[in-house]
């Protein structure tokens, strides 16, 4: 074995002579391997595949559809596309771009946003491509330009469909708007259905339902030189436009509702119980949308932003509030429903609840109290202490179960994106989240629409809806039907999410009791019930922002005011077959009757005198 | 000292001999770098720009090349465990604190440099395999070739994981032509072709999807020609168009129209192929086949084994550089990110190529490493 061990340099040298001539044979083989790839392709297949590169020389170029329109339940157009002049250049026959920028710049006042804009643009199209410059030139800036434009080389005007929302910041939240497509939205997308275009839906009904309003992308065939510059168009397939989408929702109500929040930030939602088609849906402020379509300044974007009125958060989705007294109808109905009460058990209410044992006392709203009260004139004044104990005597558990029916604390399920699900106690909850038992007390606080319990305006609206469709819940939805050319479809021929089961005896009462709230001679919103030939089922109900310490005493006119209580209130009309039910909540307004409920009157009287 | 040592050779080749320049390769070498840019310009669209960069990157590289020729391959003998064991360390941390571009973790960013070290490695590997099995008896014993194994699979694996195929097959191929010209016997080498034709259904399972979709593509183009197949689909009609003649310089129109994917890097020889046609392929072909030609010639001339092995295997790597590019162009092979020599466009992959010859040079004009 000893000798393999040595070097054995002339062996060494041979082997090594051997293996070099072999590498060369099978790189010579290789290599002919190669060009006999390269014979087959280039001679054999020659005749094939220049036709077939022939054929590529077509360019497939993209036309975008035209976007569907968005009607309000009366035919009124509340997104629509509006031709808008744009200046705009082919960088490919411009000889001096920066020269070209510059006399631009002085002619037409250009700003330095719309130059960057344009520079970005630049390096994503091609160098035949036509690429805005500026959007929405007026009539003078047209005219200024075309006396010029032989002195401009590969500069023109051209007349774009740009997306338009006639009403503004009454519209904002709920038709939403359009945008330019960003790199997240370009993963996402179907290259082929959107080569060509531009915007896409970035919140609202806009966002929802961008499938039906895109329509499909059709496209050219032109015939290219070798450059890739358009000869010819050989074909055409006509693109075919977006649905048109009429809504349920009532501009007239929206603005009713919009201005009569007044000065108050605030969310107002109102549905048709039956089909649960949303007729109002109003978050207060509102914005410009038409800002965002070209691109809004980075500044006003800021503004938005910053406010502390948050006119970007739609607070009808996302809104949580703690719904106050307007929950005592649906605390009474559980009280009713578990035999826990009676319509005619009266309780003594001295101003103030104790558990037993307890020294802390839980206070009514009414200082010196309600003195012997049944449910009915529970409702009717909405006294506390009443559903304090109704509340206490429930636990929290049947309380959960039985708001949980009506949909509170779970998402409702409406077609628009970004729906919260609000906040339904439970003592799984409390113990998941702070690992802590639940307290008799919070038990009580829950049963007057306060403490943990955050309700959504939305989520608030459809419970009131479902007590006026007798039980049965249904999935709000903004959007109605759709219309592509001749044809039209429903979109929800079916709202309904199945019935609570109640007994029809209990909900006449819960009722009864709220008409009285409107038009009881005690009844808190009883300011509302005058002069009408119909019945109003409703329930005022202020929400404490804050906790008024045991002994303070809440002075509204000493309170800044993002500590006033916000101002609720629910109704649904006629009260015997109702065809709204609506949701008011006016932000820091004080006292529910007063300034929430008012507004609910005029959507009501509006809706119902309309034939 | 060298001097003296270098004076046996004839006067006419000794100016040559002194700059440690082999004037065949440093004449091919231009000659490529050359057609290269001629069809750069034409592959970026006629825009000088790419052609003033790479001709700068060139420049570099040759600088490199002639830079590593003056080297003493003592001194890369001694030195090659020391480069290898700082490749592996490099390779360590790049998957360790790499950046990420393109979905895989292959660059160290020290700040003022950006650069890749399997890259090094492509050329520590060899080395230090080749100085490896040069201190053992050859032909090599099983144990020495498990040892050789080892040494290679490392660095393989380490890239491989980051992941980038395409280099760590060069990599492999580098270490393993190595070994092959160490006189491996053809018996082992079959049992070694067999167990890696055993071992495909586990390299399949280990592959990335994306690795996978590109040989399911390789073998079936058609099968989604505006997607993954699109590249080959496009490259054969640019390729098949060419006929014999081609379509003359700056003629090409399946380049120019954007229907041809990178055609300025790895797909750059289906413009030469469209321009030129056969004829001019051909011509490239035979053009890097006289480099590797040289490249072995060398290594039949060097006079130890350290040289031998080194410079052979060199030369046989950079053929597999252009095969499989080429190979992968004209769809005889899978899409693997490898460009072509001197020609495609970029820079770091050049350098190490450029690296490559200097050493090969230096290998060889220096000759004597150990006096006889």
């Amino acid at each position: 074995m000893a000798h393999f061990r040595l070097k054995d340099a002339v062996h060494e040298n041979r082997l090594f002579r051997q293996r070099i001539l072999t590498s060369a044979a099978v790189v010579l083989a290789l290599t002919l391997a190669l060009v006999a790839r390269l014979v087959y392709l280039q001679i054999f297949g020659h005749e094939h595949y220049a036709m077939l590169a022939r054929d590529n020389r077509v360019k497939i170029a993209p036309l975008p559809p035209t976007r569907g329109l968005i009607y309000d339940r009366h035919g009124r157009i509340l997104a629509e596309n509006v031709p808008v002049y744009s200046l705009e250049i082919v960088p490919e026959q411009v000889e001096d771009m920066e020269a070209t920028l510059a006399r631009l710049q002085r002619l037409l006042a250009v700003t330095p946003e719309e130059i960057a804009r344009f520079r970005q643009q630049l390096r994503r199209h091609r160098r035949f491509d036509s690429i805005p410059l500026k959007l929405h030139l007026s009539d003078a800036e047209v005219a200024r330009f075309a006396a010029r434009r032989p002195f401009f080389h590969g500069v023109d005007i051209h007349a774009r469909l740009v997306r338009h929302y006639p009403y503004g910041e009454l519209t904002s939240h709920v038709v939403g708007y359009v945008g330019s497509i960003d790199e997240r939205e370009l993963k996402r997308l179907d290259p082929a259905e959107y080569r060509g275009t531009t915007h896409i839906g970035k919140i609202g009904i806009e966002r929802a339902y961008e499938d039906l309003l895109h329509g499909q992308a059709g496209y050219a065939e032109i015939e290219t030189n070798a450059r890739g510059r358009a000869l010819r168009v050989l074909r055409e397939v006509d693109p075919r436009p977006g649905a048109d989408l009429h809504l349920g929702l009532d501009i007239d109500l929206q603005r009713l509702a919009y201005e009569g929040l007044g000065e108050h930030n605030g969310a107002v939602v109102a549905i048709e119980p039956a089909s649960g088609q949303v007729l109002a849906l109003v978050s207060k402020p509102g914005f410009d949308p038409n800002a965002f379509v070209y691109g809004i300044r980075r500044q006003e974007y800021q503004a938005l932003q910053r406010s502390p009125d948050r006119p970007l958060f739609d607070r009808t989705l996302r809104g949580r509030y703690p719904p106050g007294s307007t929950i005592k109808p649906f605390v009474g109905l559980a009280g009713l429903e578990y035999g826990v009460i009676d319509a005619h058990r009266e309780i003594f209410c001295p101003g103030y609840y104790q558990l037993p044992g307890v020294s802390h006392r839980y206070r009514d709203w009414k200082k010196w109290g309600h003195g012997r009260i049944d449910l009915k004139d529970a409702i009717a004044q909405s006294c506390d202490v009443y559903f304090y104990d109704l509340a206490h005597n429930l636990g929290i558990d049947r309380l959960h179960d039985f708001l949980d029916r009506f949909g509170f604390g779970r998402r409702t399920g409406i077609d628009l994106v970004g729906e919260k699900a609000g906040l339904l106690p439970s003592r799984d909850w409390k113990r998941k989240v702070f690992h802590q038992p639940w307290y008799p007390g919070e038990t009580l606080i829950a049963g007057i629409g306060q403490g943990f319990l955050q309700v959504t305006p939305l989520q608030l609206a459809r419970a009131v809806a479902a007590l006026a469709n007798r039980g049965r819940l249904i999935r709000p939805h903004v959007a109605a039907y759709q219309v592509s050319g001749e044809r039209s479809a429903p979109l929800f021929p079916d709202p309904g999410e199945g019935r609570i089961a109640l007994d029809p005896r209990h909900l006449h009462t819960i009722v009864d009791a709220m008409i009285a709230v409107v038009h009881g001679p005690r009844g808190t919103a009883r300011r509302i019930g005058k002069d009408l030939d119909f019945l109003i089922a409703g329930k005022t109900g202020t929400a404490q922002v804050f906790t008024v310490k045991q002994d303070e005493e809440y002075r509204a006119s000493k309170l800044a005011k993002e500590l006033h209580d916000h101002a609720l209130f629910i109704a649904f009309a006629p009260a015997d077959h109702p065809r709204i039910a609506v949701a008011v909540i006016a932000e820091h307004a004080g006292h529910g009757g007063s300034v929430a409920a008012p507004i609910a009157r005029r959507l009501i009287l509006h809706h119902l005198n309309q034939p | 000292m060298n001097a003296t040592l270098d004076t046996y050779s004839t006067p006419s080749r000794s100016l040559w001999l002194r700059l440690h320049i082999d004037p065949w390769l440093l004449g091919g070498l231009l000659l490529l770098a050359g057609t290269g840019l001629l069809i750069l310009y034409s592959a970026g669209g006629g825009n000088p720009v790419l052609v003033y960069k790479q001709a700068a990157r060139l420049g570099i590289a040759f600088t490199v090349m002639l830079a590593l020729a003056q080297v003493h391959p003592r001194t890369l003998y001694r030195w090659s465990p020391y480069l290898y064991a700082v490749g592996i360390v490099l390779l360590v941390a790049v998957l360790g604190v790499g950046d990420v571009g393109k979905g895989a973790r292959r660059w160290l960013d020290l700040g003022f440099v950006r650069f890749q070290p399997s890259e090094f490695v492509k050329i520590f590997t060899p080395m230090l395999v080749a100085r490896f099995l040069a201190q053992q008896p050859l032909p090599p014993g099983l144990k020495t070739l498990a040892w050789a194994g080892l040494w290679i699979a490392l660095p393989v694996l380490l890239i491989a994981k980051q992941p980038d195929l395409g280099t760590a097959l060069l990599v492999a191929t580098a270490g393993g032509a190595v070994v092959f010209y160490a006189g491996v016997s053809w018996r082992l080498l079959a049992v070694l072709a067999g167990t890696v034709l055993a071992a495909l259904p586990v390299v399949w399972m280990l592959l990335h999807d994306y690795q996978r979709d590109r040989v399911l593509m390789f073998l079936n183009p058609e099968q989604d020609p505006l997607g993954r197949g699109y590249h080959t689909i496009q490259a054969k009609i640019a390729i098949g168009s060419g006929g014999l003649q081609g379509k003359g310089w700056l003629g090409g129109t399946q380049s120019h129209l954007e229907f041809l994917p990178e055609p300025h890097t790895d797909f750059i020889f289906a413009v030469l192929a469209e321009e030129f046609g056969l004829v001019g392929c051909t011509a490239l072909l035979g053009l890097y086949l006289f480099i590797v030609g040289r490249g072995m010639a060398m290594a039949l001339e060097a006079q130890d084994t350290f040289s031998r092995l080194l410079c052979g295997g060199l030369a046989l790597t950079f053929f597999v550089y252009v095969f499989v590019n080429v190979g992968m162009v004209i769809g005889l092979l899978p899409v693997v990110g490898v460009p072509l020599p001197l020609v495609s466009y970029g820079g770091t992959s050049m350098v190490t190529l450029m690296a490559g010859f200097g050493i090969m040079m230096s290998l060889h004009t220096h000759r004597k490493l150990v006096p006889s």
